[in-house]
């Protein structure tokens, strides 16, 4: 049976993880190997680093990064921010990335997803798509969120399906933050829409909210960041609750 | 020992490495005959197209040296896709270790293509799957070899397909041991184990 995933994400900014993170049991937690790390013992299934260095020296860093991040973690990675070509990418898979995110430059060009996939395989092209809810339409934003586009959530996620894409990962801006739990319908309507694997995010708050992404929202993946982060939900205990729950985790 | 990694345009090649240095072995990543013939192990990684790959592997010969190998070869995710006769992926002929054709998943509704993720390893069989602390290996591929007389692992996704396969010195596993957590070190330790 294909398990459900659990997906911590770790923004990444000059080489060091941004959010102000608390962990006793490893040494550095502004270092993003340690964390990633600390996550892959913990039972995480994937990881995401998102790069959010707006600067050029700084994705050279990123780059450096992502090598070490191969190097020490056994579970696949996604790495995202910033990209828009097929030179961005290849550097990072050859430094060991898994798969890679494209939200806004998408958006932008979308032949560019055709392009990433003919170049690098369907596999490893995550498209990203954040979307807030407006006058009954989820309309696509870009630019972390602060742009809204003209494109529509599922008529776009089936656009990029029919690119090839490989995977799907939607962020509700209406629930991202709030803690209240994910945006349940629009994902399962974006599951009856597209075949592509979902990955949800934005809303997370407590381990109930992860039965209901994934019972009633049919995602096949839920991702969060400061509820990991914060220690507010420990991974071992969200899959031995999900499990409880019926649902299958590794 | 030596483990040659066969070197030309693989996605995953990086990765490999890199798992086999957490294991502490240096591997050497090589696109020349002799040095992958002499070597003790030989690793086929293999993430891409088909045919694109088959071409590149064409022009440069490997689709007649990797066949002819005597060492133990292990073919990982495409790479074991390869070692078979056909791909449905755009009707490509392959290398023709193992006599069978690739197929492409259906998605059905809650199955989605492609099957990408952890899932279980089952009726699990030979050398390669030897005392397994772990059933979950990663997964990420959109085609799959059907149950065969040569394997060694099953998976049930959609239908149940060979996760791995073994036949004389050619093992292959269609998931990821390098991004398999402790379960993928354990395969690749037990590659690496394996006496002729």
């Amino acid at each position: 049976m294909l398990k459900k995933r659990i997906i911590p994400c770790l923004d990444i900014k000059n080489g060091r993880t941004v959010k102000g993170i608390n962990f006793v049991n490893i040494r550095d937690a502004g270092d993003p190997i340690e964390l990633g790390e600390f996550y892959a013992q913990q039972g995480a299934d994937e990881l995401v680093f998102l790069d959010i260095t707006a600067t050029k020296e700084g994705r050279k860093t990123f780059v450096a990064l992502v090598r070490e991040i191969a190097r020490h973690l056994n579970i696949p990675f996604t790495v995202g921010g910033g990209i828009s070509s097929v030179e961005d990418v290849a550097p990072l898979l050859q430094a060991g990335a898994d798969k890679v995110s494209v939200n806004s430059s998408a958006v932008k060009d979308p032949e560019l997803v055709n392009r990433l996939v003919e170049a690098f395989g369907s596999q490893c092209i995550v498209v990203a798509i954040d979307a807030r809810f407006v006058d009954g339409e989820w309309i696509v934003h870009t630019h972390g969120g602060s742009r809204p586009t003209e494109k529509e959530l599922f008529s776009w996620a089936k656009e990029v399906e029919s690119r090839g894409a490989g995977e799907i990962l939607f962020t509700s801006m209406d629930h991202d933050g709030t803690k209240q739990g994910f945006a349940v319908d629009a994902l399962k309507k974006l599951g009856e829409i597209v075949t592509l694997p979902i990955i949800a995010s934005g809303g997370a708050g407590i381990m109930e909210h992860f039965d209901e992404v994934f019972l009633k929202g049919e995602a096949d993946a839920a991702l969060a960041a400061s509820i990991f982060h914060f220690k507010e939900i420990g991974i071992p205990e969200l899959k031995n609750h999900l499990r409880g729950s019926g649902i299958y985790t590794r | 020992m030596k483990i040659a990694i066969i070197k030309y345009n693989a996605g995953n090649t990086q990765s490999v490495i890199f798992a086999l240095n957490r294991l502490g072995i240096d591997p050497v990543l090589t696109a020349d005959f002799e040095e992958i013939q002499k070597a003790d192990k030989v690793i086929f990684p293999g993430v891409g197209e088909a045919s694109t790959t088959m071409k590149h592997l064409r022009e440069l010969k490997m689709d007649k040296l990797i066949p002819s190998l005597k060492q133990p070869v292990l073919g990982i995710c495409l790479g074991q896709q390869l070692m078979c006769k056909y791909s449905e992926e755009n009707d490509t002929a392959c290398m023709g270790i193992f006599d069978q054709h690739v197929l492409r998943f259906m998605p059905s509704n809650l199955e989605k293509v492609p099957h990408m993720g952890w899932n279980d390893l089952v009726d699990t069989s030979g050398p390669l799957m030897k005392n397994l602390p772990d059933p979950n290996v990663y997964f990420v591929h959109s085609y799959y070899v059907p149950i065969n007389p040569d394997t060694s692992a099953a998976t049930n996704y959609i239908v149940p397909f060979s996760a791995a396969m073994h036949k004389d010195n050619f093992y292959a596993v269609q998931f990821h041991p390098e991004k398999s957590g402790v379960q993928g070190q354990k395969i690749i330790q037990n590659f690496i184990e394996i006496c002729d």
